[in-house]
This record gives C-alpha cells, sequence and structure tokens, in this order.
C-alpha cells in the first residue's frame, strides 16, 4: 500500500470481526454491522439494506463458501462521511466462474431450495458490489453503500 | 419476546406456516422438513405464509417460499401471502415473487 492510499485511510473508522461458520452466525453478523452503522445516523431502510446485503454474503460463505463444513468468516467494515464499506470473507472453496454465480436465479446449489438470488439482492441494496474468488483458497465480497442517496418509496 | 423458530398451525385444509422475526437461512432449515412431513399426513390444499410476526428477510427466505410453491402447485394447491410489513413487501416485490403468490 502507498503512503498516500495509507494517509488516506486514516480517516476511516474500522472494524473487524470473526466468527465460526454456523448458520446461527447470520443474525449476529447482521446486528453487528447494523450496531456499527448506528453512528452514521442511517435511515431504518439503510440499515435494513445493508443487513440484508450482509446476510446474502454470510450465508454465501457459510454454504457455498464452506459448504456447511466448519471454517472461519471474517468481516471487515469501515465508515467514512457517510460511506460504509464492507466486506466479507472465507477461506472455502472459492468460485470457478463469478460471472455465472452472479447471474439471477443461478444457483451453486442443487435441489431447488435455494432462490439463486444472493448476489442480485447484494447489488440492489448496494451501490457498489465487488467479488475476489480463487479456487482452493476462498472468496471476499465488498460492498459499498452511501448513505443519504437511496430513494425509498 | 421475538418468535425464533417457524410454527405451524392447521386451519380446515390450510396450512398456515408462521414465520418468525427473522426469516434466513438459519430459520428456514427445517422447513421443508417439516411441511412435507405435515403435508403427508393431512389434506392440505393451501399455504398460508404468515408474515405478521417477521421484520427481517433474506433470499434464503425466498428460496424457501418457493420451493413450498413448486410442492403446493405440484400437489394442485395454493400458496398465499399473508401480514406482510412494509419491508417484507419490499424484499418479496424484488423477488418478483408476487407474480405466482397473491397477498391476502
Amino acid at each position: 500500500m502507498s503512503n498516500i492510499e495509507a494517509k488516506e485511510d486514516e480517516k476511516w473508522e474500522s472494524m473487524r470481526l470473526e466468527f465460526e461458520s454456523h448458520s446461527y452466525n447470520e443474525g449476529f453478523a447482521r446486528v453487528v454491522v447494523a450496531a456499527f452503522m448506528a453512528r452514521m445516523d442511517p435511515t431504518v431502510e439503510e440499515v435494513d439494506d445493508v443487513k440484508t446485503a450482509v446476510s446474502e454474503a454470510v450465508t454465501n460463505a457459510i454454504i457455498h463458501g464452506y459448504q456447511s463444513k466448519e471454517g472461519v468468516v471474517i468481516i471487515q467494515a469501515k465508515r467514512k462521511e457517510g460511506v460504509i464499506q464492507v466486506s466479507i470473507h472465507d477461506d472455502g472453496i472459492g468460485i470457478e466462474d463469478i460471472k455465472q454465480a452472479m447471474e439471477p436465479l443461478y444457483s451453486g446449489v442443487k435441489g431447488g431450495e435455494r432462490s439463486g438470488m444472493g448476489f442480485s439482492f447484494m447489488e440492489a441494496f448496494m451501490d457498489e458490489v465487488n467479488v475476489e474468488s480463487e479456487v482452493g483458497k476462498g472468496t471476499t465480497v465488498t460492498m459499498t453503500k452511501q448513505l443519504g442517496h437511496t430513494i425509498y418509496e | 419476546m421475538e418468535q425464533k423458530e417457524v410454527e405451524y398451525k392447521l386451519l380446515g385444509r390450510s396450512l398456515v406456516i408462521c414465520l418468525p422475526y427473522e426469516v434466513d437461512d438459519h430459520s428456514c432449515q427445517n422447513l421443508k422438513k417439516d411441511t412435507d412431513e405435515i403435508i403427508k399426513h393431512n389434506p392440505v390444499n393451501r399455504i398460508i405464509f404468515d408474515f405478521t410476526k417477521t421484520g427481517f428477510m433474506d433470499s434464503a427466505g425466498i428460496g424457501a417460499l418457493l420451493s413450498r410453491y413448486r410442492k403446493m402447485k405440484a400437489l394442485g394447491g395454493e400458496t398465499v401471502i399473508f401480514g406482510e410489513d412494509p419491508r417484507i413487501r419490499r424484499i418479496l416485490k424484488l423477488s418478483g415473487i408476487y407474480q405466482i403468490m397473491r397477498s391476502i
């Protein structure tokens, strides 16, 4: 990281959370990120949006990344001047074809119990969604939202 | 106290699925197995998803709804939605689910 980036980074307030890949931690992860946002004075809708997006990414990490097996999910979040950025990381199996995984209604899980809408929801509720993944290494989903911009019905 | 788990009620031939406060991958884990079991032993021709107590839902909930919709459709029955608040309506609208399930 260059010095300029490091300096810019000083303005961000950040947090890091690490937890085991159990489905009961999905709610825990949502609540922690919502609490982290609280100081930004968000609207109820904005908190809901971020909670839903976090829930999608964490569920993906547990179900797809770790195939419901043991693992550690790491959430890093930072906030600055109305912008929140959350990244969800797993050291799971990774995604072979990110483009396909992000297609609406595509699900990597067979059996018809999954909607295949996870990434669509993340994209609908956040301004930016970036996915980095390497097969056998893991996946990091980084999502950014500018508060005070979304117009709600 | 927030309702944590899915609860089931039979009303005539309708199966009312009372959804918990948070409808996600975790809370929907047993929904398929449990409803399959109830449907096997009772002449259900309609599933009513009751969102009265729900304040949060993500796409795992949509997956669960779609799965039960397909099951009921295969049996010649219907699936309807009840009691959703505006936040849940937003999620349901985004998923396009109102095109196949009506809200009563």
